[in-house]
């Protein structure tokens, strides 16, 4: 970790967002983690998503379990509301507070154990119901806190760093996601801003549950030889399969690629999700393409990332239950506290 | 990019801006951790090493250091860099027992320096040490030269130029004051081994306009004038002065007018009040005491009556082109205006003069009478005589005369050893990793976001009651402990380890300032604009690596970088390191170590 405060100054050519904010109003605390830390990456790429959706930090709330990368939210968005909740709760907690107060953006933060092991049920039906949240883990494979036994994500046959082969198989998080009804699932590296950064954008702007799979390696405990989580390794197997660009608006695009090369996804907030092709005719709006494709990659040993799936059509939890418009903090005593005669008139009719 | 050469001592000494632009190069960032600690005696003798004059200096340097420092790219001011100079100077205790003694067997060779100023002065601290026998001469009665005749009592004390010249004068010089040296040829037919001329800039400029002559009696010359007030054949002046000229002489006229019994004292400047060649804080100093600096006036002609001045005309002018299409001073065609006054002061300049100097001796000029002189070993055209300070290239200041000093000293041993002058020593550079712990470093860095320190002075009264009384007060513990802590460390490196690098860019994120990027090699120009924040400061260097297992390589800014070592704290395999690199000129012999 590191004592000294992150002085204020700042590059004389920092720009401000539309709102007048730096991207360094987006940090949060110092980090306490390991030094070099997939996580640490992961913080900035957040802090640099928000910066550019100029995201009011005030509309947003943080949520996350226990582990290593559920401390992270202390180290980004100051200014923002947030939950540290019990180990593998985040998403039961995260999805009482949006159907409190639907207002808000969600930022669910988790970590493989917090979400493959402990809180692996949490996330399944979190998924399933649609909560309009972005989901991130933040992906090692491996316990860190608890010194480095293997995580529930840890692929079959991979090496601790004692040298122990795992012979248990690894939860696809992505492709269980993709499963469970997730209306947006990525993948991508905490190597990779370039990627990851449009990807946390779209998922923050996305209705419906948005999933986000990220390898982070674990510097201290899982960055080794026979690693399949190591910087090597997935550098090595990283294979996207488009790259994202959000347009907000209809702001025109550069027409640099050949026809065909673009695919244009619009989204619910009027915003366009504009994907390069990497891979040659994979969909990502195709549902069985792309739960085939993932599968096929995989036994073919590549880490497929990039965005995975989208629904431009999703519709969110609140859609299914025909909840009041209106956060429940909004809404005034009449509506929220009715009168005595309202529950004489219920009981009437039960008689 | 090519990837940067780390070895060579000048990379890193450009990154500590301070010490860059500091022609003695003194190692700023030293000796401000010193007095930080409390050891003001050590880091009184770094500066002393590098500049002479610690105390002379903390208190009338052009300060080239501050406009180049770092702080003032990312803060609003610069450290106060002079004034923790002073400190150190004024909180050394007694020092006379670490100063170099001249050895009591000479090496039997004799050099005359013609002044007691600056520039001499330094040639005679840097030789005798090493065997040499000095000599001084002066025509004044007391060593300094224009320190001790121009600058006035109330901006430098009598006792600290006493005591500074006094370790010089400690080290077994001759020094032959009040003897005016009339004639080079007959210095140069006495056994001398090698002259060194640091005469200074002695002649004020003149003003030739009408009522000169006429009005005589009260027009002086600026530089004259401040010395017969330094050695006291002065005392009062007129009630209502103007000031002509817009240097800092120009301003010790103006504060010392105000303390000689000046109550309507006025400084008239030809050009704009931004262009004139005050430092900022003199013009700023002057105003303070109720002194108006008024700008765009051409000074036609003095007025006078009965023989005696009464005041002066000017023409109003402002910035327009000429015939010629430049940007030039143009009347603006108001009406001239008239300033009445009893005395007036010239201050418009200096110039060098060599009546000394025969021209039928050897000695070249150039088209301005003008010795020629060698850029880099200060030698004239007649070998064994040496020029510096304001005598060799014309006026410019103190510690620009240290420097020349120190440069002739290299040369004139170098000259009396018979070896080639243009072998110039490299300067020492001692470099020193600061990592102590996982997370700790051995020198403090912590940023400090106080901003620059306010000097205390005199109360106004005070100060204006007496020309003796020194205005400024300096820093007291408080304030100096604030402003060291200001300082951001430049001669702590950041250093990469290619080799140990895993591009898990925690050095990136965590770099307050933005000066890493990983990315594609490219040209230069190609690259600055596309890194992290655009490189846009082209005087400050890119640190480039050799190429990366990924392809890309490390690109380090170092414009804007706080050396807060947050990127080597962040980095988990010690890619980046924290070493001081501690450059120190080497002087002629022994001083420099």
């Amino acid at each position: 970790m590191t004592y000294i405060t992150k002085p204020d100054f700042h590059h004389p050519s920092l720009g401000k967002n539309a709102l007048g904010f730096t991207r360094r109003d987006y940090e949060g605390k110092v980090s306490t983690l390991c030094a070099g830390c997939g996580h640490d990456s992961i913080s900035a790429a957040i802090v640099q998503a928000c910066f550019e959706i100029d995201l009011e930090p005030h509309r947003l709330a943080k949520l996350s379990g226990i582990g290593c990368s559920s401390k992270t939210p202390d180290y980004f968005l100051g200014a923002s509301h947030g939950f540290n909740t019990v180990h593998g709760r985040m998403p039961s907690v995260l999805t009482g507070a949006n159907l409190a107060n639907r207002e808000l953006l969600y930022l669910g933060v988790s970590g493989d154990g917090d979400s493959a092991s402990i809180g692996l049920g949490q996330f399944a039906h979190a998924i399933r119901r649609g909560v309009n949240m972005a989901y991130i883990v933040e992906n090692n494979g491996v316990y860190g806190l608890t010194k480095g036994q293997f995580s529930a994500t840890a692929d079959k046959g991979s090496k601790s760093k004692k040298g122990v082969v795992n012979s248990e198989s690894g939860i696809d998080l992505a492709a269980l996601a993709l499963q469970l009804g997730a209306t947006f699932v990525g993948r991508s590296f905490s190597g990779d801003k370039d990627q990851l950064v449009p990807l946390i954008k779209a998922a923050l702007r996305h209705k419906g549950a948005a999933f986000i799979d990220v390898l982070s390696p674990c510097i201290a405990f899982n960055n080794h030889k026979g690693s399949t989580k190591s910087f090597d390794w997935v550098r090595e197997h990283n294979e996207a399969v488009n790259r994202l660009d959000v347009m907000v608006g209809r702001a025109p695009i550069k027409a640099s690629y050949d026809p065909g090369e673009l695919i244009e996804v619009p989204q619910h907030d009027g915003s366009v999700l504009v994907l390069r092709k990497v891979a040659a005719d994979y969909d990502p709006t195709d549902h069985v393409g792309a739960t085939n494709y993932l599968q096929q990659r995989q036994a073919a040993g590549e880490i497929v990332t990039g965005l995975l799936y989208v629904d431009p059509e999703a519709e969110d939890l609140h859609d299914a239950l025909g909840t009041v418009k209106l956060p429940l903090n909004a809404l005034p005593d009449r509506e929220l506290v009715p009168p005595s005669s309202a529950l004489a008139k219920i009981n009437a009719g039960l008689r | 990019m090519e990837p940067t050469n780390i070895e060579a001592p000048e990379y890193f000494h450009k990154v500590v801006d301070c010490q860059w632009a500091c022609p003695a190069h003194t190692p700023v960032p030293e000796y401000i951790r010193l007095i930080a600690q409390g050891r003001h005696a050590d880091a009184y003798m770094v500066n002393w090493k590098s500049n002479v004059f610690p105390g002379i200096l903390g208190r009338t340097c052009d300060r080239p250091c501050e406009p180049a420092c770092r702080r003032g790219r990312v803060d609003e001011e610069p450290v106060a860099i002079c004034r923790l100079k002073r400190v150190a100077a004024d909180n050394k205790g007694d020092v006379r027992s670490r100063m170099p003694k001249a050895p009591k067997k000479k090496i039997g060779k004799k050099i005359a320096c013609v002044g007691a100023g600056p520039a001499s002065m330094t040639v005679a601290r840097d030789l005798a040490p090493l065997g040499y026998d000095i000599t001084v001469y002066d025509g004044d009665t007391r060593a300094g030269g224009m320190i001790r005749s121009q600058i006035p009592r109330f901006r430098l004390p009598e006792s600290v130029i006493d005591e500074e010249m006094g370790f010089v004068t400690d080290l077994g010089i001759n020094m032959k004051l009040g003897q005016w040296i009339g004639s080079l040829s007959d210095l140069l037919k006495q056994d001398y081994d090698a002259i060194f001329v640091g005469t200074g800039a002695p002649r004020g400029r003149d003003l030739d306009i009408p009522g000169r002559k006429e009005a005589a009696a009260n027009i002086h010359i600026g530089i004259d004038w401040l010395s017969n007030v330094s050695f006291e054949h002065l005392d009062s002046i007129g009630k209502r002065v103007i000031v002509l000229g817009g240097g800092n002489t120009a301003m010790d006229c103006c504060r010392t007018s105000r303390r000689l019994g000046g109550d309507d004292v006025k400084v008239i400047v030809r050009s704009g009040f931004d262009e004139m060649k005050a430092s900022p804080w003199e013009k700023e100093d002057a105003q303070h005491e109720g002194i108006p600096i008024i700008n765009f006036r051409v000074p036609k002609e003095f007025t006078h009556q009965d023989g005696k001045l009464t005041g002066v005309t000017f023409e109003k002018v402002a910035w327009g082109t000429n015939e010629k299409g430049r940007r030039a001073l143009m009347p603006t065609g108001e009406p001239d205006e008239h300033y009445e006054c009893d005395d007036v002061l010239i201050a418009v300049g200096q110039e060098n003069a060599f009546p000394w100097i025969e021209r039928d001796i050897g000695m070249e000029f150039d088209e301005w009478e003008m010795p020629k002189v060698d850029e880099t070993t200060f030698q004239s055209t007649i070998p064994r005589v040496f020029f510096g300070g304001d005598a060799a290239f014309g006026p410019k200041n103190i510690i620009w005369a240290v420097a020349h000093g120190h440069d002739a000293s290299i040369s004139i041993d170098h000259f009396c050893r018979g070896v080639d002058l243009r072998l110039r020593p490299p300067p020492g550079v001692i470099v020193s990793s600061q990592k102590m712990g996982i997370h700790e470093w051995s020198y403090d860095n912590d940023i400090s976001l106080e901003d620059r320190q306010k000097v205390p002075l005199l109360p106004l009264a005070t100060a204006l009651g007496d020309v003796k009384a020194e205005v400024e007060l300096g820093f007291d513990d408080p304030r100096s402990w604030a402003e060291t802590q200001r300082c951001l460390n430049c001669d702590v490196q950041t250093v990469f380890a290619k080799s140990l690098c895993i591009e898990c860019d925690a050095c990136v994120d965590i770099c307050p300032t933005d000066c890493i990027t990983f990315t594609v090699n490219g040209e230069e120009e190609e690259l600055r604009p596309r890194l992290q924040a655009p490189a846009l400061n082209l005087t400050q260097d890119l640190y480039v690596s050799a190429t990366l297992p990924t392809g890309r390589v490390a690109v380090k800014d170092e414009d804007v970088c706080l050396h807060c070592g947050l990127c080597a704290e962040r980095c988990p395999t010690g890619a980046w390191d924290m070493q001081k690199t501690l450059i120190e000129m080497t002087h002629a012999g022994g001083c420099g170590r």
